[in-house]
């Protein structure tokens, strides 16, 4: 193929890849790779932020009665952990991902609406700066992320705790709608020629149904949250029972919202994995068509099992019953797609790379935290399970086995693609090491703390009921964690300066974010290429035997990389990749200011509503709110009529 | 790639997997419900014995497959490592014969949950038989309050903290909340159930063998969720009868000085605002507070403080002298209570047999 001959030679990474440099041109930026590291990078300290808040609470239960913190800033703690990890670590670090990757792997030049991804990773930005203010200043959420009402009417609860809650997730819950319809228009609609649907990279796909499910799901959520927004501050009583409302339709809205969230946080993963395997096993992807229908059906399946969280609840058995059978169900293509990337190994020739042993990990792991939930699906026993610590593993077997290490399979595997340059893969290792046993010592008692009575959200308990040293054990791996997530920021710091220079296609991988330069010059694609197969390294390189993985098998050992030349060796002068857009006649969105202004307007609209009860007093701050939309109206007028869009 | 493969193919997982096993199918029995006494593995009554049962079975199944993937996926990182001069591998896009029994094999298993599953969810959700005893159950934040109608449904004895109920006969709970969520959890008598305001739900179960049991709230209600705690007494012979007769009596009368003055403190003091003593007969239970627990017969329970104290002159002191610090954000505030007010106080409960 004429439009991939560029995957031949590496290029050295260029001094500097965009035309512009410094703070403002990444406050102003429109291209999805900045947009994409900047989600990469907060993401990544709001993961040690939640780590940072997971480590007060398991140091809190470090030993019977402590008394390390209070209860009600442990309370804060677990609350804020959730959200934290949920909305501001784990979505955000998958949409570094969307951003970055699916407009290469689609051989698109950018999204669909530069200024709206802009828009939704700065709404993102003061939504997540709103949360920490509240963590740092102890007036934190402190119900829970689930926010079960009544407890969260302001009569249960007058402090702004509640309120940052409301509106942190209000704003943060924005940007990724936005983020959503954006991804969806432009997978739909920015493919490159050929790109049908069913040729579309695995990953991309994934990442479409994760879009719709968050453009869907999250509009449910921000039903639940106006209405408990109007309960406690216009005095409606949606949720209070004391005033004739029903604190259960919370509960459905939620977990409506709140079972579809788990498959948001999933489903990309799927996608990254089912990227990774084949790479390095050098297979493709085993029953392609199957994993996607698997996906599909798991994603919209995932909207008929939300009252399986709440079987203590006394739903009746007829709704229990469907609520069981509709989870099982689930069940069945999680397990087409664990034996499907099995499938795929079988036969390989598996490299394990850091990125590889982490996505084996992730099918060992999830395969725990799948055999967890099928046994939560039998509602009975359930009975027994549920808000004790056997659901505290067996969600961390899910978000932490399945999410996070699924994540690092994908950071250790895109990681070149970003910066040009590979991560080290000693400090990977003691990384991956230490993460196995770290998460295995921290969340596997909890299997046993549960069933041995031990209930979740509890700030403290006595020494007698035999619960010590599997919570000492918890604790103790919750450090370790702590340390090698230490090694992992130090090697994602180090290697993206000093890293061994990577070359376009350092795995031999077949799509197309990997035939072009790494980090990609600002316009992507010198031309779009044309797409005639799902693999096209693979399976459309002329200069390669038809139906082998691109690149030749170094016998060597000591070579870095699979890909055809061997990598670190040699740095071209590349004199193409210096190439501004501009001197190739592409035409690319000019950055904006825009974005980011909107976003602090709504800020503004958002915080004026908490600032009103800081200290429990009502504060009436009707100036902030009335800048806050003016703010709001003529940033989007102005958006409108900017030149050059 | 300078990984080795051979160092990969050691899952660091499945030893501990398996020893967790050992110690989860060895670590039942007697000295388990020493070890654990709030374990969900001694089930003493027929709720509580078939979630076990379930429980069990279907950890057999997720064991088995969990082991079956776990030994494929390390035979295959073993035998399919990369070692120099390997041909590239064959390009193998599925299979559909295999992928169809990879959808049907799981199936089947989860067929051969869903049948016990359904089973035991309408097993456990029947309408209460006609003996049942009926136990109306509150819960508040941060305690649990227990009703059982006397004299033919005429009168009301209530109490706090403690169940009582009688091996052999069933039992229904019936039960709402007072505030905010809680649920009901006594481990050893079957699963939880959400005490939601405005919504009765019911647990029912027969307890089969005597014995103090411990239980807690088990939905988060706040501050204090880790200290909502409850004890359920099941009595054997006629045990039951006697304890509820006993509840049914008013308040025993003062024997001395001490003990009159402590009564003085609680029914003309703060006290009297927000907890009631019933004097007269179980019908006259007008009632001067109803805030907190009823304390007419408190001097017999076992526990203080929804379950987390043991009943005794020590830690009652302890209570009264600032409750919000024993239990972070209780309602009854720190009345500033002398010593010496205390020790008559802590005198006149203790009485209250």
């Amino acid at each position: 193929m004429a439009s991939t001959a560029t995957v031949a030679a590496p290029h050295a990474p260029a001094a500097a890849p965009h035309t512009e440099t410094g703070v403002w041109s990444w406050i102003t930026t429109v291209d999805h790779k900045r947009i994409g590291i900047l989600y990469f990078f907060s993401s990544i300290f709001y993961f040690l932020v939640g780590g940072i808040e997971a480590l007060f609470i398991r140091t809190q239960l470090i030993v019977p009665e402590n008394n390390f913190i209070s209860a009600d800033l442990y309370n804060q703690m677990f609350t804020q952990h959730a959200l934290t990890m949920i909305f501001l670590a784990l979505m955000p670090l998958t949409a570094a991902f969307f951003n970055y990757i699916v407009p290469l792997q689609i051989g698109a030049r950018d999204v669909a609406f530069p200024r709206l991804n802009a828009l939704s990773y700065w709404v993102y930005f003061f939504g997540g700066l709103m949360l920490l203010f509240a963590a740092v200043t102890k007036m934190a959420p402190n119900v829970g992320w689930f926010a079960y009402a009544p407890i969260t009417e302001r009569q249960y609860n007058p402090g702004p705790n509640v309120d940052f809650y409301v509106l942190g997730l209000q704003i943060v819950g924005l940007s990724s709608i936005l983020a959503g319809i954006n991804f969806i228009v432009t997978i739909l609609n920015m493919r490159a020629p050929g790109m049908r649907l069913m040729r579309m990279p695995i990953f991309t796909w994934m990442v479409l149904i994760t879009q719709v499910l968050i453009v869907t799901a999250m509009a449910v959520f921000t039903i639940a949250i106006t209405q408990l927004m109007f309960d406690r501050m216009f005095g409606t009583t949606f949720f209070d029972p004391a005033r004739g409302g029903d604190p259960l339709v919370w509960q459905h809205l939620f977990w409506m919202f709140g079972h579809p969230e788990v498959y948001i946080l999933i489903i990309p993963i799927f996608g990254m994995i089912s990227e990774v395997i084949p790479t390095f096993s050098r297979k493709p992807l085993f029953g392609y068509n199957v994993m996607v229908f698997a996906s599909v059906l798991i994603g919209w399946l995932g909207w008929g099992v939300w009252s399986h969280h709440m079987f203590a609840v006394g739903l009746g058995p007829i709704a229990d019953a469907f609520f069981a059978l509709s989870t099982m169900l689930i069940a069945i293509p999680t397990g087409i797609k664990i034996f499907n990337w099995i499938g795929t190994m079988w036969g390989g020739s598996i490299r394990f790379t850091t990125s590889m042993l982490f996505a084996v990990a992730f099918i060992a792991m999830f395969t725990l935290g799948g055999i967890s939930g099928v046994m939560h699906s039998v509602a009975p026993s359930d009975l027994q399970q549920t808000d004790t610590y056997f659901v505290v593993a067996h969600i961390h077997y899910v978000f932490f086995g399945g999410t996070v290490l699924g994540l690092f399979a994908g950071i250790y595997f895109w990681f070149p693609k970003l910066f040009g340059r590979l991560m080290d893969e000693k400090l990977g290792k003691i990384h991956w090491v230490g993460t196995m046993v770290g998460m295995n010592l921290a969340f596997f008692p909890m299997h046993y703390l549960g069933m041995y009575g031990q209930p979740r959200r509890t700030f403290t308990y006595p020494g007698d009921l035999g619960w010590n040293w599997m919570n000492l054990m918890s604790t103790l791996g919750a450090y370790l964690l702590a340390l090698v997530t230490g090694v992992f920021v130090w090697n994602v710091i180090r290697s993206a300066r000093k890293g061994a220079i990577a070359g376009d296609n350092p795995w031999g991988a077949a799509t197309l974010e990997w035939s072009i330069p790494s980090p990609p010059p600002v316009y992507n694609f010198r031309e779009i290429p044309i797409v005639h197969s799902r693999m096209p390294l693979w399976e459309e390189d002329a200069s390669k035997e038809p139906g082998i993985p691109h690149g030749k098998v170094a016998e060597d050992v000591n070579a870095i990389t699979v890909g055809g030349t061997q990598v670190g060796e040699m740095e071209y002068p590349d004199a193409e990749s210096k190439m501004s857009a501009h001197d190739l006649g592409i035409h690319l969105p000019p950055p904006s200011y825009w974005p980011i202004i909107l976003a602090f307007g709504i800020l503004l609209v958002f915080g004026s509503l908490i600032f009103r009860n800081l200290d429990g007093a009502l504060h009436n701050l009707w100036y902030l709110s009335v800048a806050g939309v003016l703010l709001v109206a003529v940033s989007i007028f102005k958006w409108a009529f900017e030149p050059g869009h | 790639m300078k990984s080795r493969a051979k160092s990969s193919g050691y899952s660091p997982w499945k030893p501990a997997f398996g020893l967790a096993l050992l110690t989860l199918l060895a670590g039942c029995g007697e000295d388990h419900l020493q070890t654990y006494p709030q374990t969900t593995f001694a089930p003493a009554s027929d709720f509580a014995r078939e979630l076990d049962w379930l429980f069990k079975y279907t950890l057999v199944l997720g064991v088995l497959v969990g082991l079956f993937v776990f030994g494929l996926l390390g035979y295959i990182m073993w035998r399919f490592r990369y070692q120099p001069g390997n041909p590239e591998p064959e390009q193998v896009h599925g299979n559909a014969r295999l992928e169809l029994l990879w959808t049907f094999i799981p199936a089947l298993i989860l067929a051969a949950i869903a049948v016990p599953t359904v089973r035991s969810i309408f097993n456990t959700q029947r309408e209460a038989p006609a003996n049942a005893l009926i136990v109306e159950v509150r819960g508040y934040q941060w305690w649990w309050e227990f009703r059982y109608a006397v004299n033919g449904g005429r009168d009301t004895v209530v109490t706090a903290n403690e169940v009582h109920v009688a091996v052999g006969t069933p039992v229904q709970l019936r039960m709402t909340s007072g505030d905010v969520l809680h649920s009901f959890w006594v481990p050893q008598m079957g699963g939880k159930r959400d005490v939601i305001p405005n919504k009765v739900n019911t647990i029912n179960f027969t307890p089969e063998e005597p014995g103090v049991y411990l239980g807690q709230c088990a939905e988060f209600c706040g501050d204090s969720h880790a200290l909502m705690k409850m004890r359920l007494v099941a009595h054997e012979g006629d045990g039951f009868q006697r304890w509820l007769q006993n509840e049914s009596e008013p308040a025993p009368a003062p024997r001395d000085s001490a003990v009159m003055l402590g009564k003085q403190l609680v029914t003309k003091g703060a006290c009297a605002g927000c907890h009631t003593l019933r004097y007269g007969a179980a019908k006259d239970s007008a009632t001067l507070g109803r805030t907190g627990p009823n304390l007419t017969h408190f001097g017999r329970r076992r526990t203080l403080a929804a379950g987390i104290l043991e009943n005794n002159a020590e830690n009652l002191s302890k209570w009264l002298k600032n409750p919000p610090e024993v239990k972070p954000g209780a309602l009854m505030p720190n009345l500033n209570l002398k010593d010496e007010e205390i020790r008559y106080i802590v005198a006149y409960l203790q009485t209250l047999q």
